[in-house]
């Protein structure tokens, strides 16, 4: 592996469903360190680009390469010890119902046997404290839980075990602002904190510029610009400028029938 | 030409669907049953399997076997005394019960609330992300999920029809005692003088592989749910339609294997 290697790096990614080509050819680099936010319309492929670099989703073609070790031609118990130096926030906080938010919590750090069940309550409120909620949180079952609440115990089981790499799918959709500004500071915290490797997928542009140092846009299956994030209103891409200004005339032409 | 081969087409389609399906079907079977020998093993998931399929079921099967034992004693009674031969009617509950009635209906009874559960809960897993998020956890979902509710279905149901045969040939005794005038020990050891250790033990695995079928569909369909709402509800009939069809269908099979001479 060489110094300069990114920590993660994609090449050539395709994926199909049926008759419909979603990834056609995906490059994508992320240094180690730094935040990339992939932003794209909806049905673009940014949550398959994501599955299928957290090993979700098995792509048709192309290779995908975590510190220069490309995963996918990997073992299932080589992936697997990969895997457990990721952590990911779900869009809809994915939180098990049938569980109180301090087993959601340690959930990995007990499938991991890295905590014993008796010290796993003491953790998950150091943890819960990172996120800014109470231990006695963690007595509480997801559903008596309100969305902004949720992200943040998603958030809480997404760095519990200080992964190397954290993925955000739309970590502020259907949240209020004031809501959305909170979990991107706290994003931006765990990531600066913990000196993580982060991808993000939002169509917020106010969080992609406040998680993102990179932005890349999906769009055809394919990466079409890549750039810092504080520049994605400026940044002279034409799709991009139709995008991130929410313009209905442009080069995008939004798919109405599936 | 054209005819003949859209008629072969028209054949052959739901052909390659249904053999697609078992394929799917028979190779979720064995990586389910493969991860009850290979650690970690997810002992509390299996306890509280067990609960739900055997200590939950428990009211909802004993009224089942009792109120046929009763009915069963009734209509036998009615049938055998046009021959005189009243006397068999203890020995015919006892071997029903035990041989058909007990398996079966708890079966189909324990498919009904623990397959369409199994299937509602995974299912919504499935279209809320559960289950991705279980896999990024370092947890095989199979083995979280599937396996100990395989195993669990394994053993709850023959404890199930153990209670059901008893509470069954009781219901028959009440009847018989009480309002057909049978002797109480008369009928006690018409009851036992019939039965064979193989009546009750062929039951038993009966009821062993009913089991593994209920858990087996419930979580098979779950895990196939797609698309919300709709999928989970869909996923659920399939659970409980195919696991009841796949009890009366092996209930044959395993008839025959046990008793056909």
């Amino acid at each position: 592996m060489s110094a300069a290697a990114p920590k993660i790096r994609v090449r050539s990614l395709a994926k199909s469903f049926g008759e419909k080509r979603v990834l056609d050819g995906v490059d994508l680099d992320v240094p180690a360190g730094t935040s990339l936010v992939v932003i794209g319309g909806s049905g673009s492929g940014k949550s398959v680009l994501i599955k299928c670099i957290l090993g979700l989703i098995e792509p048709d073609a192309g290779t995908i390469e975590i510190d220069g070790e490309n995963v996918l031609a990997l073992g299932q118990e080589a992936r697997r010890a990969i895997a457990a130096r990721i952590g990911m926030l779900f869009q809809n906080s994915a939180l098990f119902d049938s569980l109180p938010v301090w087993e959601n919590v340690t959930f990995g750090l007990l499938a991991r046997r890295r905590i014993r069940r008796a010290e796993a309550r003491v953790k998950a409120g150091e943890i819960l404290g990172q996120v800014g909620l109470a231990a006695s949180a963690g007595e509480l079952f997801p559903a008596e839980l309100s969305g902004g609440m949720q992200k943040r115990v998603a958030l809480a089981r997404a760095i519990a075990a200080t992964p190397e790499m954290l993925f955000f799918d739309e970590p502020t959709t259907g949240l209020d602002p004031i809501m959305g500004a909170v979990i991107d500071g706290l994003i931006q915290d765990c990531v600066k904190r913990l000196g993580s490797t982060a991808v993000a997928i939002t169509h917020d542009m106010a969080s992609a510029r406040r998680i993102g140092d990179n932005a890349a846009m999906l769009y055809g299956g394919r990466i079409v610009w890549e750039g810092p994030a504080a520049s994605l209103l400026e940044s002279g891409n034409a799709l991009v400028d139709q995008f991130t200004h929410g313009r209905r005339e442009g080069p995008i032409r939004m798919e109405l029938r599936a | 030409m054209n005819l003949l081969l859209g008629a072969l087409a028209a054949f052959g389609r739901p052909v390659l669907i249904l053999c697609r399906g078992t394929g799917r079907l028979a190779l979720f079977a064995f990586e389910g049953l493969s991860h009850l020998v290979r650690p970690p093993f997810h002992v509390r998931r299996f306890a509280a399997a067990l609960i739900e399929m055997a200590y939950f079921s428990l009211p909802v099967v004993a009224l089942t076997a009792i109120f046929t034992g009763m009915v069963l004693a009734l209509q036998s009674y009615t049938g055998f005394s046009r021959f005189a031969a009243q006397s068999a009617v203890a020995s015919v509950v006892v071997l029903s019960m035990t041989r058909e009635l007990g398996p079966v209906l708890a079966g189909l009874m324990v498919a009904g609330r623990v397959g369409a559960a199994t299937a509602a809960e995974i299912g919504t897993m499935r279209v809320t992300d559960q289950i991705d998020a279980l896999s990024t956890l370092s947890t095989d979902p199979m083995k979280y999920l599937v396996a100990p509710r395989l195993l669990a279905g394994i053993i709850a149901l023959p404890l199930l029809v153990v209670v059901a045969d008893i509470l069954g040939v009781l219901g028959g005794f009440i009847v018989s005692t009480a309002s057909l005038g049978f002797n109480a020990v008369t009928y006690l050891h018409n009851t036992f003088n019939y039965l064979e250790t193989m009546d009750v033990v062929s039951g038993l695995v009966k009821a062993a592989v009913f089991g593994f079928l209920i858990a087996l569909m419930g979580c098979y369909n779950g895990n196939a749910s797609r698309g919300g709402a709709q999928g989970v509800g869909a996923a659920t009939t399939a659970a409980v339609v195919s696991a009841s069809i796949l009890i009366l269908a092996f209930d044959y099979v395993l008839t025959q294997l046990f008793f056909a001479r």
